[in-house]
């Protein structure tokens, strides 16, 4: 192929991210921590040119560079958009924590910024090694960002976790490539795909390895049963940590997912929709269940994830474009709102005291009503309440589910939800009806109150006016 | 059985005794050892398979650095394999049948009915002036460019990562300046003293 900068055109977003985090991380030597200013300044800038180049780059075509290495397509543009903006929520809302902490260092921003170049590489991995290595650059990335608090033993705990079982699920899905390599001869996901249809390929071989693939899925997702792993993360790691684990990578899973699964191995669907069945069931059952014994905060929400997860599963499903869309949606929406809930316990946090147990949450109408307003919207939105958009979410995912025929499991979904309200409505009524223990005020600087509020405002308007990202959503597929 | 065949029997069969010794010796350093021996024994099997480039990569960069770094590392912590075996003997019934279900399923679905070479043709012998380590070059700059690019800033964030977790800068330890050391003088730190001689006694 050519190297210039027309035909480069489409790979610009990750070169110009790729270039900017290195040059970030030079400037960042000569600065004191008072000007470290400037590397929050040019993360900000450099997420914000990554959409821009997005969008410049994008357009209803697929484009494959690279001898199939690199795609981009409606799909992938959606995913980085998405991605990078939830990003940009979350350097905002991490910075206070981060001072406040005294960990307020230039590697935060430079791994947060390669840990997004690695999610860009996996929404457009074209072959099974970008997928693997994209994956990989995320997750060296966030090991290192859960252990950033060095001093925190309970940190350094989780992130030993984190890689240990991240390792584990990483030659898994390895495991099950090599498998699929193997029966089908190419690394190359749409050669793949049409050997898979051609039906030259042994299914019992390519079914042997889907498996391993789905594993690994599902142990980056946090799905049941491999999902041991999310409440002690999230637990353990810094909360500004925490805020980013839990958001953006569930959109780089939701690409891993539709690169493999959908992409890849979309002739095999009748086996990989039975196995996300299981999965989805036992996701929606434990982490809706679970959830509602948790005093701590931050393991509430990772349980809730892991009931989200549930429905995302259940988007695939269906395996067909409606199901991709709907699936799409839902991730976006998740990400949005799980930003939005982290944020706020960032804020809620101050030097010395982290807003980890639910009785952090007592009494916040009287300690700040916006706040407490913004948090009910982003609770409703988990807890799937109308007007709010995760109502929708919720529905277009159960109508994908109902219009394959399969009622029972959308029954199944909407029978946890119920129990998941449970808990959601509870932090609520903490807010909104007991007396606060902690009557400090809330410290929070202008950048992180304006991106709280634009965070809370947009799940309300999203939910008043779903279809513009709907339709994005709906044509990335096809549909 | 042809020479060939003879040599990869015993390369495999080495290999295996090597890994099986790897985890049951009570002395680490040991365990290490037998590591070196098994990624001898890799390697000559990727002689075998024609992929020399990758055969003396293993043996320079695993044995040659790698294993010799992991060996000072074992002897340098003192590991309480006591300790570590604790477990061993309680969880051995179950790990031992997950292991036989595997490795059941891995013959049955990987065995010779289906990756045998009626399936799978042996590859044609590459001439002898055939160079491996060209043709990989090749591959790696133009097929596979971008996973090159990736993989090199996967590194690059291994070692951003290494120093952010490990650097501490304490201003209480005492630490030499190699280049104020460097750049002393003799006069900054020899005085000479002119002194009258002293009148004998």
């Amino acid at each position: 192929m050519q190297y210039d900068l027309i035909s480069l055109q489409p790979v610009m977003p990750e070169i110009f991210m790729l270039g900017a985090a290195c040059l970030v991380l030079v400037v960042d030597l000569f600065l004191t921590q008072r000007t470290r200013m400037w590397t929050y300044g040019l993360t900000l800038a450099t997420l914000l040119g990554a959409i821009a180049l997005t969008a410049w780059a994008a357009g209803p075509e697929r484009q494959v560079l690279f001898d199939g290495s690199y795609v981009r397509d409606p799909v992938s543009d959606v995913l980085k958009i998405a991605l990078l903006t939830i990003t940009v929520f979350v350097m905002v809302y991490a910075r206070d924590y981060l001072l406040q902490r005294g960990i307020y260092r230039g590697e935060f921003y430079t791994l947060a910024l390669f840990a997004s170049l690695g999610m860009m590489i996996m929404a457009s991995a074209g072959n099974f090694l970008t997928v693997y290595l994209g994956l990989e650059l995320l997750a060296l990335s966030m090991y290192a960002l859960v252990a950033f608090d060095r001093d925190s033993v309970k940190g350094s705990e989780a992130a030993m976790k984190y890689f240990v079982l991240g390792a584990l699920a990483s030659g898994l899905l390895l495991y099950g490539m090599s498998m699929l390599y193997g029966a089908t001869g190419t690394l190359n996901l749409a050669a793949m795909s049409e050997v898979i249809a051609a039906g030259k390929a042994e299914e019992t071989v390519l079914v042997f390895g889907l498996v391993f693939v789905v594993i690994g899925i599902a142990f980056k997702f946090g799905a049941v049963p491999f999902h041991m792993w999310v409440p002690d993360v999230y637990d353990g790691a810094p909360t500004a940590v925490t805020l980013f684990l839990g958001s953006a990578p569930k959109i780089a899973a939701f690409a891993l997912a539709i690169r493999l699964l959908a992409d890849g191995a979309g002739g095999l669907s009748a086996h990989w929709s039975d196995m996300l069945i299981i999965l989805a069931v036992a996701s929606l059952a434990i982490g809706n269940i679970v959830a509602i014994a948790q005093t701590n905060v931050k393991r509430m929400l990772a349980y809730s994830t892991i009931s989200h997860v549930g429905f995302i599963f259940l988007g695939f499903v269906a395996a067909d474009g409606r199901g991709y869309g709907a699936a799409l949606f839902y991730t976006v929406v998740y990400a949005l709102t799980a930003a939005g809930g982290f944020g706020l316990l960032t804020i809620l946090s101050r030097k010395g005291v982290d807003a980890e147990t639910l009785d952090d949450l007592k009494g916040l109408n009287d300690r700040s009503p916006w706040l407490a307003g913004m948090m009910l919207l982003i609770l409703f939105s988990m807890a799937g309440v109308p007007p709010t958009v995760g109502f929708f979410a919720k529905l277009f995912v159960l109508d994908a589910v109902v219009q394959v025929d399969m009622v029972w499991l959308a029954i199944v979904a909407v029978f946890f939800s119920i129990i998941g309200a449970y808990y959601y409505l509870r932090a609520i009524k903490m807010m909104y009806f007991d007396k606060p223990i902690d009557d400090h005020p809330i410290v929070a600087s202008v950048d992180s109150r304006v991106a709280m509020s634009v965070n809370g405002l947009a799940v309300l308007l999203l939910g008043i006016f779903p279809t513009a990202l709907l339709q994005a959503c709906r044509t990335a597929f096809g549909g | 059985m042809s020479f060939e065949k003879f040599l990869f029997y015993l390369f495999a069969v080495l290999l295996l005794g090597a890994a099986v010794m790897v985890i049951t010796r009570r002395n680490p350093v040991h365990s290490v050892l037998f590591l070196v021996l098994a990624f001898f024994n890799a390697a000559g099997l990727w002689m075998l398979a024609e992929a020399e480039f990758l055969a003396i990569a293993l043996v320079l960069v695993y044995v040659g650095a790698v294993m010799v770094l992991f060996l000072f590392v074992v002897m340098m912590l003192d590991i309480n394999v006591a300790e570590l075996r604790a477990g061993f003997v309680r969880s051995a019934p179950v790990a031992l049948v997950v292991a036989v279900i595997m490795a059941a399923e891995l013959v049955v679905v990987l065995g010779p009915a289906r990756f045998g070479l009626d399936s799978y043709a042996a590859p044609d012998r590459h001439p002898a002036d055939y160079n491996n380590t060209a043709e990989l070059g090749l591959a790696l700059f133009t097929q596979h460019i971008y996973a090159f690019e990736i993989a090199a800033v996967i590194l690059l964030v291994g070692i951003v990562a290494a120093i952010s977790l490990t650097l501490r800068r304490r201003p209480e330890t005492k630490y030499l300046d190699p280049a104020s050391q460097v750049g002393v003088k003799a006069k900054d730190r020899l005085k000479i003293v002119k002194m009258d001689p002293e009148e004998n006694a």
